[in-house]
């Protein structure tokens, strides 16, 4: 069995478009969700944690220089524009050449172009760019990858799984470096789905607090390159070394009511990955805000025993960014074991969930040696993750 | 250690084909909820939550069933039957359906029962709801019929034992234009494994063959 390390992280939100910028404003505790009033997304104002499409633009041109690449106005979508940028940004300083047939390019995506679905794009855009392996095969030309790009559409555990699969891939031996990318944008498609379940906050959301209101949607892209080959230089010793995936088999839009599932998952990837549940000293939740899933994760917490272990979400900072988030959230995760720093909940104030959980007030350093990223979706699926430093 | 396709579904070209045997055969197809729905009626399936699904769902839950239906209770441990399932659309189908909900400002009528279709996991979980699956279990998406992601996805569930079967293939549907071929993937630990169709390993060729079905006629007795 190989080991799998983690080589080069990126994130690109409202708080930034590197993994080190996104780092500083997480540990400065601004939040990135913002009342939007935009018709083309939403008829009333909503919070949302947006990319800045100013910067997104003149980053993109940057890149196009750097790649060779001609300047086809219009060619690109806004997913496709942050998604290349993630790519470029992670493979930066890394030895990883994409037209190598050990290198394997994975996508986690729910809606991909969805926004082409608009009647303002239906003429401007090929009708196959809807096609989410449309998207992937953007990327691989771009890059260059040989090989078919591997695509992972799971509802929102999607990021999580991306990693998950990635791994094994490289832990058997058939690929020796993944780049896992995801992205996901704020549309009128998926605000206005999410308002029609009533589950949108009308203020930023409030992970684990007893006065939540329901989530924040925000947009972005992360990606993480792992390879059975350990990093050279400063970017460094970070393992994954287990991840497992369940499903609740209950309810498509609710989650479990025990939280018995995810908890499974939990204790498989920590069974996995060696260590014992006493040893995590961290665990970035999903932590959407809604009343259920909040609570669920509380009570799979719980039944793994990891009741003192600290906690947070980061969707008080950029929202739910749905296939993106989880490899935004484990890239926070990377950064954070790194730095040795635990960042503070955005918007949790007093707890608000029936099981006791340690959830972060104070941004602190502590020591972070064996970490635990979970993830839960629509589907009742559950997926955890286990990294550890060498 | 080997593993096996023990059963398997197909449906395309109006055919439903189930370990070898021509179960259902509609020469034209109106639609797609026609098709399913006499499926449905003439196997007595019984299932009410099945007429609230979007089209991707049924598609991938007849196959299941029709894979299942004979199993004895109790035969996979609770979590050890994972779910594998790919497609090339994901949820266009009901993304469509949805987007038309909202194109009108003065006719605006996003529903919830509508949206929570537009993941393409969503026929994963009804599938696990029906048959109590709390395993692994994941939805892929290509362009066309990838039979090597399938294969390597599945075959480390089972290599190292975070499953002890697979239901794994493809379900498709695009308008009118439907194609599924699920499998179920089990080991074979002590040469029991017997099924009515011979011996077929779990490999790329037995999958494409699979999918390719009605143009090998294989079906035919």
């Amino acid at each position: 069995m190989k080991t799998v390390y983690t080589v080069s992280e990126n994130i690109i939100s409202s708080l930034g478009f590197t993994a080190r910028e996104n780092a500083v404003s997480l540990s400065g505790g601004a939040t990135g969700i913002k009342l939007h009033n935009d018709p083309k997304l939403y008829a009333q104002p909503v919070p949302l944690s947006l990319v800045d499409t100013a910067r997104l633009e003149q980053n993109f041109e940057a890149i196009l220089g750097k790649y060779k690449k001609d300047n086809k106005p219009g060619f690109y979508t806004r997913l496709e524009k942050m998604l290349i940028l993630s790519v470029a940004d992670a493979l930066a300083g890394t030895p990883v050449r994409p037209e190598n047939e050990k290198v394997l390019l994975l996508l986690s995506t729910t809606k991909g172009n969805i926004d082409l679905l608009e009647d303002r794009f239906t003429a401007k855009f090929d009708h196959k760019r809807i096609y989410l392996w449309a998207v992937a095969n953007i990327l691989k030309d771009f890059f260059g990858f040989i090989n078919m790009p591997l695509i992972i559409s799971n509802a929102c555990i999607s990021g999580v799984m991306a990693l998950i699969v990635a791994s094994r891939l490289i832990r058997s031996g058939k690929y020796q470096t993944a780049v896992v990318a995801g992205g996901d944008i704020a549309t009128e498609f998926v605000i206005s789905g999410f308002q029609s379940f009533q589950a949108l906050s009308p203020e930023p959301c409030k992970p684990f607090d007893l006065h939540r209101t329901g989530l924040s949607l925000g947009e972005g892209c992360g990606t993480i390159v792992l390879s059975s080959t350990g990093p050279e230089g400063a970017n460094s010793g970070i393992l994954l070394m287990g991840g497992s995936v369940s499903n609740d088999a209950n309810h498509i839009s609710g989650p479990s009511r025990t939280g018995e599932e995810l908890s499974m998952a939990i204790d498989a990837a920590i069974g996995e990955s060696g260590s014992l549940n006493r040893d995590i000293d961290y665990i970035s939740a999903h932590g959407t805000a809604t009343p259920y899933n909040d609570e669920m994760e509380s009570k799979a917490i719980s039944l793994s025993k990891l009741n003192d272990v600290p906690v947070n979400s980061y969707k008080g900072y950029w929202g739910h960014t749905l296939g993106a988030s989880g490899l935004m959230e484990s890239a926070a995760l990377i950064t954070c074991m790194k730095s040795n720093r635990l960042i503070k909940s955005a918007g949790f104030e007093t707890p608000g969930v029936s099981e006791r959980i340690n959830v972060i007030t104070e941004t602190i350093q502590k020591p972070l040696d064996t970490c635990l990223k979970i993830a839960s979706g629509f589907g009742g699926c559950n997926a955890a993750l286990v990294f550890q430093k060498t | 250690m080997e593993k096996l396709i023990t059963a398997y579904t197909y449906i395309g070209e109006g055919k439903v084909v189930v370990n070898k045997q021509l179960i259902f055969y509609q020469e034209k197809i109106a639609t797609f909820a026609e098709f399913i729905k006499a499926l449905y009626k003439q196997e007595q399936i019984s299932y009410p939550k099945f007429y609230k699904m979007d089209s991707l769902s049924k598609l991938g839950f007849m196959c299941a069933e029709l894979l299942l239906r004979h199993e004895k209770p109790g035969r996979f441990k609770p979590g050890s039957l994972a779910v594998v399932l790919a497609n090339s659309s994901s949820s266009l189908e009901t993304d469509l359906t949805y987007q038309d909900s909202i194109k009108n400002r003065s006719a605006y009528f996003p529903s919830p029962s509508v949206f929570v279709y537009t993941l393409a996991n969503i026929v994963i979980g009804e599938i696990c709801i029906r048959h109590s699956l709390k395993g692994e279990n994941a939805f892929l998406v290509s362009e066309k019929f990838n039979p090597r992601q399938l294969l390597d996805h599945v075959s480390d569930l089972l290599d190292n034992n975070r499953a002890g079967a697979c239901i794994c293939g493809w379900v498709e549907i695009l308008g009118n234009t439907f194609k599924a071929m699920v499998a179920l993937v089990e080991k074979e630990n002590d040469g029991t494994l017997k099924t009515s169709f011979g011996s077929m390993p779990f490999t790329e060729a037995s999958l494409n063959e699979l999918m390719n079905l009605t143009e090998k006629s294989i079906w035919k007795n």
